[in-house]
């Protein structure tokens, strides 16, 4: 069902944890639709020194958390903006399609993160949106996760 | 790898006695069985022979038992069939909510064509009451339905008590027993059962074979037409290899019964305190004694049931769960829902089924892998940071 790189990528998560200090936190998803993404920035000169999350959720959002936060570090806000879900998605070799809601997760939890730095620090960053309450919303009716 | 297959309520290994009964059926006993000549009547033979195998598992006559492609077709029919001959009759059905969606997504399908449905409640358990049931009955039911035993709790309903009512009330009452069979001794004429749906495969034998046992007498539309199998009331050339292999299967599952079920029962208790004991925030899902002597299903809080199974697969343990990432539909399952679980911990449930295969080894294994697991998963899961933090 997964590519390789997903079961290394859950299996061997890299980045999980914490910052203590972090200079955002952003949180998407719900438990109701099973799966919740945690994600901390340490921003310095406007760029990602280092990242972390903590993910409830299925191997999908285990792997997609991961690599999200290992393609985060380094870049600057503006390059950060550009991680989509379809880049982590593509970084992991591809995603089941019914799990690619996933990714969504993990480009929507790093933008979350974004906004909250943002907003702390009182800036604009060109091309940011507020992030949605719960990403689960425009999926009501379908159920969960039947994206 | 040493693989550890826990999930026997979804299917089995057929067993090699089975395997062999069948073999013949493919090659030197080809005949189709409404033929005439010699060829075809050893066929007719041993379909007959496990006809009247099953029927005495059931405690039915032979005439009584009608071969189908499995339990969701003997499902599809109990209900379709019983619903187009009572048009006049009335038009009211009454299931509960944690049937298998052979039965829910039939009933479903008869809404729409302006049948009402009643889904009763469970408790918290998983079990239907009785006088629920009772007080459900209009003058317009033409059907109880209610399963023998829940696949994924392994909840077992009070069924003669429910066709008691049944039968004082003159309703049909149908049975889905596909969990219970080989687990559970079934008398269908004492429990006032008049129809009931098994498979194959989920006590050793094949798969695509099926029964429903209709009681004489009722009345129940065709659901297959076309040649004058089965009496005429299922169409379809016979799958003689899987109905000599259902009669073999069902034989060994009610043979040395009471030994079996006292081992898997022994064993299922010790992986359910092994696992609780050695996991905190975790708990049993279902009945603890009226339950399935192969089921067990646990609540792992804080943790997402596909990323378990996941790992228990890395360490050679195979399971399922109730988790909308491993059902296709990607809602959590409607059985733990109905039991009034929130969402995330519906999300967060293992089921272990055990089998004839499995040994004291392999559940002491379990025991031990789990719990390091759920810790890992734990570690990572932004509900558990939440609980610590509150909970300081």
């Amino acid at each position: 069902m997964y590519s390789e790189k997903v079961m290394d990528h859950f299996m061997n998560p890299r980045n999980v944890g914490e910052i203590e200090d972090a200079s955002g936190v952003g949180t998407v998803g719900n438990a109701r639709c099973g799966d919740i993404m945690k994600v901390y920035l340490k921003i310095e000169d406007n760029i990602i020194k280092d990242a972390k999350f903590k993910t409830f959720g299925c191997g999908a959002a285990v792997a997609t958390s991961s690599m999200a936060t290992e393609l985060v570090i380094g870049k600057t806000i503006e390059e950060a903006l550009k991680i989509s879900n379809k880049s982590v998605a593509e970084a992991l070799d591809g995603l089941p399609p019914v799990k690619m809601h996933c990714s969504l997760l993990a480009e929507e939890s790093l933008h979350a993160a974004l906004w909250d730095y943002a907003k702390k620090n009182n800036i604009k960053i060109e091309g940011l949106e507020e992030p949605k309450e719960d990403i689960h919303e425009h999926e009501e009716e379908a159920g969960c996760c039947n994206a | 790898m040493n693989k550890i297959y826990l999930d026997n309520a979804a299917t089995t290994p057929v067993k090699k006695e089975v395997v062999e009964a069948m073999l013949p059926y493919f090659t030197e006993n080809f005949g189709n069985p409404s033929s005439v000549y010699q060829l075809a009547q050893i066929n007719k033979k041993a379909i007959d022979e496990a006809r009247e195998t099953i029927a005495k598992c059931l405690g039915a006559n032979t005439n009584e038992i009608f071969f189908t492609s499995g339990g969701t077709e003997a499902d599809n029919w109990a209900i379709k069939g019983i619903a187009e001959v009572s048009k006049g009759k009335g038009n009211h059905i009454i299931t509960s909510k944690i049937e298998h969606h052979a039965i829910l997504h039939t009933c479903e399908y008869l809404e729409k064509q302006g049948y009402e449905i009643t889904y009763l409640d469970v408790d918290s358990e998983g079990m239907v009451n009785p006088e629920d049931v009772k007080r459900a009955i209009k003058d317009t039911t033409i059907l109880i339905t209610i399963m023998y035993a829940n696949n994924e709790i392994g909840t077992i309903m009070p069924i003669s008590e429910i066709g008691k009512i049944a039968k004082e009330h003159n309703i049909p009452f149908h049975t889905d027993a596909v969990q219970a069979i080989g687990q559970v001794k079934i008398d269908v004429k004492e429990q006032n059962i008049d129809l009931l749906s098994l498979s194959g495969h989920k006590f050793n034998g094949p798969k695509g074979i099926g029964v429903l046992y209709i009681k004489r007498g009722l009345k129940i539309g065709t659901f297959i037409h076309g040649g004058a199998q089965e009496r005429g009331r299922r169409a379809g050339t016979e799958n003689v290899p899987g109905i000599v292999g259902l009669g073999k299967a069902i034989e060994l599952a009610y043979e040395h019964f009471d030994d079996k079920v006292a081992r898997l029962t022994t064993l299922r208790d010790e992986l359910i305190e092994g696992l609780i004991r050695s996991i905190p925030y975790c708990k049993l899902n279902g009945h603890k004694t009226d339950r399935l002597p192969n089921n067990v299903n646990i609540g792992v809080e804080f943790v997402e049931g596909e990323s378990l199974l996941l790992l228990l697969d890395m360490n050679g343990i195979a399971a399922s769960s109730g988790s909308a990432c491993t059902s296709g539909s990607l809602d959590p399952s409607h059985v733990l829902l109905a039991l009034g679980l929130p969402h995330e911990k519906a999300h967060g449930s293992v089921r272990f089924t055990l089998g004839e295969q499995t040994t004291k080894e392999q559940i002491d294994f379990v025991i031990e892998k789990m719990p390091p697991i759920v810790q890992r998963m734990r570690e990572m899961s932004p509900l558990y940071e939440d609980f610590l933090k509150t909970n300081k």
